[in-house]
């Protein structure tokens, strides 16, 4: 039971970030109607800008206070913001319009494109990082066996779901929350609105960007370690989660990626930590043969 | 009574991929005025009204708006210089409120103005405060139709183009829509061009007239003059209206 309690907690950190960066595809999806495949790079780039950002004020002799985390995240948030709006601008925009898969490809031009320049600029190897938010606590423990609450899981968590809170309230209550729905509904009748789609989509990349940005920079905190090819595997279990939960559907985004947090975790604890990918991704198969719309999807999103 | 041109469109031609829509047409609209487009299925009178807005965009011609050329802008550019569109198939934003539609059609609007108008718009349309927590998908055709014009209307346009408002709608919310429509012109100088194929209603409605015809203007004038004429009373008015 404890063991069961222990990687409940590790799985419900893990969800909390796949659903960051999950609401990255989701969203664009919802408003273009395609799959950003290098938003997992975007995640990458704020992991990367954190290992950065720490270790230049390491060797300024500056260490990780509350302060200095803070900062770090809304140093990496403007940085991937601006990311996602580049990407889009430079490998969508020119393609929308063309043939439906044309932009698809680009994506994963875009995605192999991040993860050469990084390895490039950074290198192949691992980038480690000391720990920057030590200690926890012992939530309970018996026989022998502690149930451990790390900090930092706390913070994830919490932060994820003022997130989300928050972006629901964007999204429900507010003018760009609104131009960005009908965009998504009807992105002919937006424009007869009035509405700037252009400038929508791109804030839709840009927010999702800098999600995912948040969402590096905490497992960057989380591993304490960084490599170039990260983007791909966390990229794809977030792009698992959000068709989970229902493409297009931002609460399914969060759902999809805490379910997939927690199936990953308990996978690994009763059965084998080294197919905890075929797991994952047997549920990508298995979602997609038998509810394609996901947990929270709408029957039918047909694009005109 | 017409005022200054409000709208002038002078040889203009469009396409959807290989079809041209549009042959060279030319059309007036004066200031104050009710203008309706007549003409059968396939005419091209939708694709005017999407042409007009930047949807698709004019291959050769002129679109002059209050002394403007707006044939170069882009749509939502359009829909800001005092233009709204009630448009073919409503259009209604179906998983969202009719009250958040309506908060939409304001996009281009002064913000000080939103309880105004909405109070105004609830006025001229009361089904549509009834429903106001609805969703817009969720509304009977007539409804939708309301909320189309209703949305429109939210933007305080100057001019005002209608795409078809009577369509599918039984006879007396045929009726009480284009009294509306008349209300809209008369007391508040909102100038319309509307597009029918009803012509009946719409020629009874307009001030004047135009026919189109594969994408062609064949006649136009006094709306009393389109009704009394033969050819179009043989080709749009026989059978009941």
């Amino acid at each position: 039971m404890e063991y069961f309690l222990q990687q409940a907690i590790n799985g419900l950190t893990l969800g909390a970030i796949y659903g960051l960066i999950a609401i990255g595809y989701t969203m664009v999806y919802g408003i273009i109607g395609m799959i950003n495949f290098a938003h997992g790079e975007v995640f990458m780039i704020g992991s990367f800008l954190t290992v950065i950002f720490i270790t230049v004020l390491g060797s300024l002799g500056i260490h990780p206070t509350f302060t200095i985390i803070a900062l770090v995240l809304l140093l990496v948030i403007p940085f991937t913001g601006v990311w996602g709006w580049s990407i889009e601008r430079a490998a969508y925009r020119p393609l929308r319009g063309s043939f439906r898969l044309a932009p698809l490809i680009s994506a994963i031009g875009m995605s192999i494109f991040l993860q050469n320049l990084v390895q490039f600029l950074q290198g192949a190897r691992n980038k480690p990082i000391p720990v920057v938010v030590p200690g926890g606590f012992t939530l309970v423990e018996s026989d022998g066996f502690p149930v451990q609450v790390r900090w930092l899981q706390i913070v994830i968590v919490v932060m994820t779901v003022a997130l989300m809170i928050g972006l629901t309230t964007l999204i429900h209550r507010t003018r760009f929350g609104r131009a960005q729905r009908a965009c998504e509904q009807d992105m002919k009748m937006a424009m007869l609105l009035g509405i700037d789609v252009n400038r929508t989509i791109s804030a839709t990349f840009v927010l999702g960007a800098g999600l995912a940005g948040i969402a590096g920079v905490m497992v960057a905190y989380y591993y304490n370690v960084v490599n170039f090819y990260d983007g791909f595997l966390a990229g794809l279990k977030a792009f698992t989660a959000a068709v989970l939960g229902g493409i297009g559907s931002v609460p399914g985004a969060m759902l999809g990626g805490l379910l997939l947090g927690l199936i990953e975790a308990m996978w690994s604890a009763y059965f084998s930590i080294e197919y905890k990918d075929f797991a994952a991704f047997s549920i990508l198969v298995l979602v997609l043969i038998f509810r394609p719309t996901g947990i929270l999807g709408r029957p039918e999103i047909e694009k005109v | 009574m017409p005022g200054f041109p409000m709208l002038e469109v002078r040889g203009l031609h469009a396409r959807y991929g290989a079809i041209e829509a549009l042959r060279g047409v030319d059309i007036d609209v004066a200031q104050g005025e009710i203008v309706t487009l007549i003409g059968a299925n396939g005419a091209g009178k939708s694709t005017l009204l999407m042409t007009i807005c930047g949807q698709p965009r004019a291959s050769a011609g002129s679109i002059r708006y209050e002394g403007r050329d707006i044939a170069g802008l882009a749509t939502f550019e359009i829909m800001r210089l005092g233009i709204a569109q009630s448009p073919e198939g409503r259009r209604v934003f179906p998983r969202m409120t009719v009250e958040e539609n309506l908060k939409l059609g304001a996009t281009v609007a002064d913000v000080k103005h939103y309880d105004a108008d909405l109070a105004r718009v609830y006025k001229l349309f009361p089904r549509l405060e009834e429903r106001r927590a609805q969703r817009g998908g969720t509304l009977s055709g007539g409804e939708q139709q309301m909320l189309a014009i209703g949305r429109a209307l939210m933007g305080r346009p100057r001019l005002l183009l209608l795409d078809e408002p009577s369509l599918g709608l039984a006879p007396m919310l045929v009726k009480q829509i284009f009294a509306t429509i008349r209300e809209i012109n008369a007391a508040e100088g909102v100038t319309i061009f509307l597009v029918e194929q009803n012509a009946y209603h719409a020629l009874r409605l307009a001030h004047r007239g135009y026919v189109m015809v594969n994408g062609r203007i064949t006649l136009a004038g006094p709306a009393s003059d389109l009704l009394a004429n033969p050819e179009v009373r043989a080709a749009y008015l026989e059978g009941g209206h």
